[in-house]
């Protein structure tokens, strides 16, 4: 096996064990990125030099003993993060020349843990989109086929996991941007609960419903990838201060006794029947774990994309807002201020933002915000309290994460509705401001992966853990790898 | 026809916190552009305001000095507009549910009393300023005021004429000094005044009309353009026009106030509730907190002024409108307890050097204790209250004691009654003719004799003593 086919915990004990250095495995994934990057395009920018100039100052470290949780490990940040001294697009025009001056807080936090960073992945625009066809750098392709997409928006971080062009990374999921990618590309992605990971430098969407999140290749490295992202952060006002586990401790315990919830709601019209027919194992599988299905109703489903998108365009609506071409970023030649404006937007974004933005400027307006933005919010609280009351009467809840394995690049780009579609399994998690996990749970004929997805109350992504570990050991699904 | 103005105004004041409302950076005002900015102030992509309690506590103290209901939650909206002071194209103010509501503020209006309504006090962030170059088609942005901490306090529409107005700014001025939450600098922009006026034939219920007056930057320009808007809002109206409510700045050079007829005008906020910022929860603890750490306001001091120290309202009311002359006066007081001629002498020399030199008592070089001093030396006959007159000159271009002045210009006054009288005589016999004629009934003369008694001891003499002297040895006693 090839070090860049490795999790995490696999490199870890050749760490310590001396079989390897970081610059062996940085070294590896360059290679594995040399040879895959040009079909799969996970990457807006590979950090080549950068890598490898960390391998080195690692092995310094490895060398003396000081071996920390990521050391040598090649991680590859989504596009939306802020790297220091690197430039941070969010796939945009507008910000395709932005340099930040600072590290967003997980950037920091994953560079203490000894992380290496191989570079930045490819994203849709401001993480608006399920396909990562509206970047400014073009698609990324899904590795198990690359007709098809890899999801969205994180679509370069799970992408580039999958093809093994690095050993984990980070995704931001304000709506599935993170599950329903990992989902697509047969990974493990897990969107924590709002307020567990800082927000702080991740370049916002829509603020209410964004989080960060892991990408790994399976369940145990995503339980080391949230001991080293989790955490209160003063500078992020909706950062909460909680206990924060060890998120190890939950892998590889059984879940005998639990109940698993399996919301009517998710289970009706419109899913593919290769996703339903796995996912009906999947539920097997947890009788096979010790666990009893339950059936449990989450009554305000059918809402959730509509509030959705009002909630999240009337946020980015505002937060975009900044990139004016005043300060940085792309500025288009105009006469007067206003002039300049309006050309900097009009040619700075794509069609899938500017649609955006004037939805959420709509939802806003005097005399609409009633109708829309208010009454968005009222049906979200309601929302909010479906789940509550549906952990009443289960641990976890059991869901497909998407109506669909990936679909074809372009088969989605002119109906925007039935993009809107592939995120309605995940939606409802960031509206309740709830954790989500998603994993792989078998393959179609043709061999798309397929994911399933589980929800718990907020703050117990160490249930998350615990039931994906131990649904990844009892249900025997099938192991592969793209051939690429 | 008879016609009663309305107005109300929108009060900004600048927070005297030494960091802004959502990031560390400094509040000093007059630094090189741009020196005072991070990320955050700047609005650059992914980073996040994180609120500066001291900014709330500063507003609360506002809240409760002028009566309002401080409500137990309260939350910042984004206020939306494009503009390139205003980096994050939004400014974080508040709007549903702001810090504090239904006060008021007393003022004296012919003898009584009247209450002008608070509607609201509300945080938000300064936005930056822009530089426009006179000679090139260029403009110059500097952030250091972004996010400076502001508190608007917006009154009910209950004032009735310019006068008002000028007072009710005076007196929130006055509070926020008093409560060192402002340093009130109107020239460099930490309090800021709008206006909405409108008119009403007298007795008429409905408001009429309202135009916004902005940029006015003094209490005389906020009275003088009311005025004005006033005067030009009666004529339209009486000569059969129709008001137009929009926004008008007032020219000072002009001496009027113009339509901006902007773009300006029609502005759709679309304020919505800040995700970035969790409500704020006020609970009684936090208010009886602060409200143990508040000062004495200016009116309370005023009342107390005059019922403790029997001065008089207008006396009281010069000492206190500065928080830090009344503190000095008080002191001088403590140690004399003379407060009439305390007063007299604070608002009278001393005021007069310090405006002269454009001071304030803050640099007062005559320290409170040496004041009192001087004054308990009057009184004890020590020195004439002309001669303190030099004295506390001469204290205040050295900032000595009086008593070291005193005795380095050998100005004690002369109150030996023997002594006096031997010079008094001397002057008698050297003045017969003066003499004859004073005794003949030319009373006039009385002064002569004083000059010539004052000018033989070199001023030095006590005059009362001379006074009673002359009298009895002119007389022949």
């Amino acid at each position: 096996m090839e070090l860049y086919q490795s999790t995490i915990h696999e490199l870890q004990d050749k760490i310590k064990e001396g079989k390897t250095t970081a610059t062996e495995i940085t070294c590896s994934v360059l290679q594995r990125i040399d040879a895959v990057e040009e079909k799969v395009h996970s990457y807006i920018r590979v950090l080549k030099e950068e890598a490898l100039a960390a391998a080195t100052d690692a092995d310094k470290e490895i060398k003396k003993g000081n071996i920390k949780p990521l050391s040598g490990i090649p991680v590859a940040l989504k596009d939306i993060v802020c790297t220091k001294g690197v430039p941070t697009t969010c796939g945009s025009h507008i910000l395709h020349n932005f340099i930040p001056p600072y590290d967003a807080t997980v950037v920091e936090k994953l560079r203490a843990a000894g992380a290496i960073f191989i570079g930045k992945a490819n994203m849709d625009e401001f993480a608006m989109g399920s396909s990562t066809e509206t970047s400014y750098f073009g698609p990324t392709r899904n590795p198990w086929d690359l007709e098809r997409i890899p999801g969205g928006s994180s679509g370069g971080s799970a992408a580039a996991v999958a093809a093994d062009e690095c050993i984990a990374s980070i995704g931001s999921d304000t709506g599935g941007s993170i599950r329903q990618p990992a989902a697509l590309c047969g990974i493990v992605g897990m969107k924590p609960t709002y307020g567990r990971v800082s927000r702080f430098g991740l370049i916002a969407f829509a603020s209410s419903l964004d989080q960060i999140g892991p990408f790994t290749k399976d369940v145990e490295d995503c339980a080391i990838m949230m001991n080293v992202l989790a955490g209160y952060d003063p500078k992020e006002s909706t950062s909460v201060n909680v206990e924060n586990p060890d998120y190890h401790q939950f892998v590889g315990r059984d879940i005998q006794g639990w109940k698993v919830g399996i919301p009517k709601e998710y289970f009706v019209e419109g899913i593919d029947p290769e996703v339903k027919a796995a996912i009906e194992e999947s539920i097997k599988a947890m009788e096979k774990c010790g666990a009893q299905s339950v059936e449990i109703s989450l009554p305000h489903t059918q809402y959730c994309l509509a509030v959705y998108y009002i909630i999240a365009p009337a946020e980015a609506s505002s937060n975009l807002a900044r990139y004016d071409g005043v300060k940085y970023g792309f500025r288009a030649a105009g006469g007067d201020l206003l002039d300049m404006y309006k050309k900097t937007r009009m040619q700075g974004f794509g069609a899938e933002v500017k649609r955006r933005i004037m939805i959420g400027t709509y939802a806003l307006s005097a005399g609409y915000y009633d109708a829309y933005y208010k009454k968005a919010s009222q049906v979200r609280a309601l929302i909010k309290k479906d789940f509550e009351e549906a952990f009443k009467k289960c641990d976890v809840i059991l869901t497909p994460t998407t109506p669909t394995p990936a679909f074809k690049i372009g088969e989605k780009t002119d109906n925007p509705l039935q993009m809107y579609l592939s995120d309605i399994f995940t939606i409802s998690t960031n509206l309740a401001g709830i954790p989500g996990i998603s994993l792989p749970c078998g393959f179609t004929k043709s061999g798309l992966p397929i994911g399933v997805q589980f929800l718990a109350g907020h703050f117990q992504e160490g249930k998350l853990i615990q039931v994906a570990s131990a649904y990844e050991r009892k249900a025997q699904v099938e192991k592969r790898r793209p051939g690429l | 026809m008879e016609f009663d103005a309305v107005i109300g105004l929108e009060v900004h004041a600048q927070m005297l916190t030494d960091t802004k409302i959502f990031c560390n950076c400094s509040t000093k005002f007059g630094a090189a552009p741009n020196s005072h900015t991070c990320p955050v102030c700047l609005g650059m992509p992914g980073v996040l305001p994180v609120l500066n309690k001291k900014v709330v506590e500063y507003a609360m103290k506002m809240a409760l000095a002028t009566n309002c209901n401080i409500n137990s939650t309260c939350e910042f909206a984004r206020k939306n507009y494009f503009y390139p002071d205003l980096p994050k194209g939004y400014q974080i103010s508040q709007y549903a549910y702001p810090l504090a509501e239904h006060g008021y503020v007393e003022l004296e209006v012919n003898g009584g009393k009247k209450k002008i309504g608070i509607t609201r006090i509300h945080m938000e962030e300064d936005a930056g300023k822009l530089l426009h170059d006179e000679h090139n088609p260029v403009s110059y942005v500097d952030l250091n005021r972004t996010g400076v901490p502001l508190i608007e306090i917006v009154s009910e529409p209950d004032i009735r004429s310019s006068e008002e107005a000028a007072d009710y700014l005076k007196r929130l001025h006055e509070i926020l000094v008093y409560l060192e939450i402002c340093d009130g600098n109107m020239e460099e922009g930490s309090f800021r005044c709008d206006a909405n006026v409108s008119i009403r034939p007298k007795g008429q219920k409905e408001f009429g009309t309202r135009t916004e007056l902005k940029n006015m930057n003094s209490f005389r320009n906020v009275q003088r353009a009311l005025e004005y808007e006033i005067k030009r809002q009666q004529y339209i109206v009486e000569n059969g026009g129709a008001i137009v409510q929009e926004t008008r700045l007032w020219d000072d050079a002009q001496g009027a106030t113009n339509s901006m007829r902007g773009k300006e005008e029609a502005h759709d906020y679309r304020y919505f509730p800040d995700p970035d910022l969790v409500p704020v929860i006020v609970d009684a603890a936090w208010i009886d907190k602060i409200r143990a750490d508040m000062p004495e306001l200016p009116q309370a001091k005023r009342e107390r002024f005059i019922s403790e120290y029997q001065i008089s309202a207008y006396d009281a009311g010069v000492l206190t409108a500065d928080k830090a002359l009344a503190q000095y006066y008080e002191e001088v007081v403590a140690i004399c307890a003379k407060p009439k001629q305390a007063a007299n002498w604070l608002m009278g020399d001393v005021m007069k050097f310090l405006n002269e030199d454009k001071k304030t008592i803050r640099d007062c070089p005559i320290a409170a204790a040496s004041l009192a001093e001087m004054i308990n030396l009057i009184d004890a006959g020590t020195i004439s209250g002309k001669m303190a007159k030099d004295i506390a000159e001469e204290m205040y271009r050295s900032g000595k004691k009086p008593q070291q002045v005193i005795a380095e210009k050998g100005m004690v006054q002369i109150t030996d009654e023997a002594a006096l009288a031997k010079t008094i005589s001397s002057i008698i016999d050297a003045n017969p003719q003066q003499l004859a004629d004073y005794r003949a009934g030319k009373e006039k003369l009385f002064g002569y004799f004083v000059g010539q008694a004052m000018k033989a001891t070199q001023g030095k003499a006590n005059p009362q003593i001379v006074n009673d002297l002359l009298k009895k040895m002119l007389a022949g006693k």
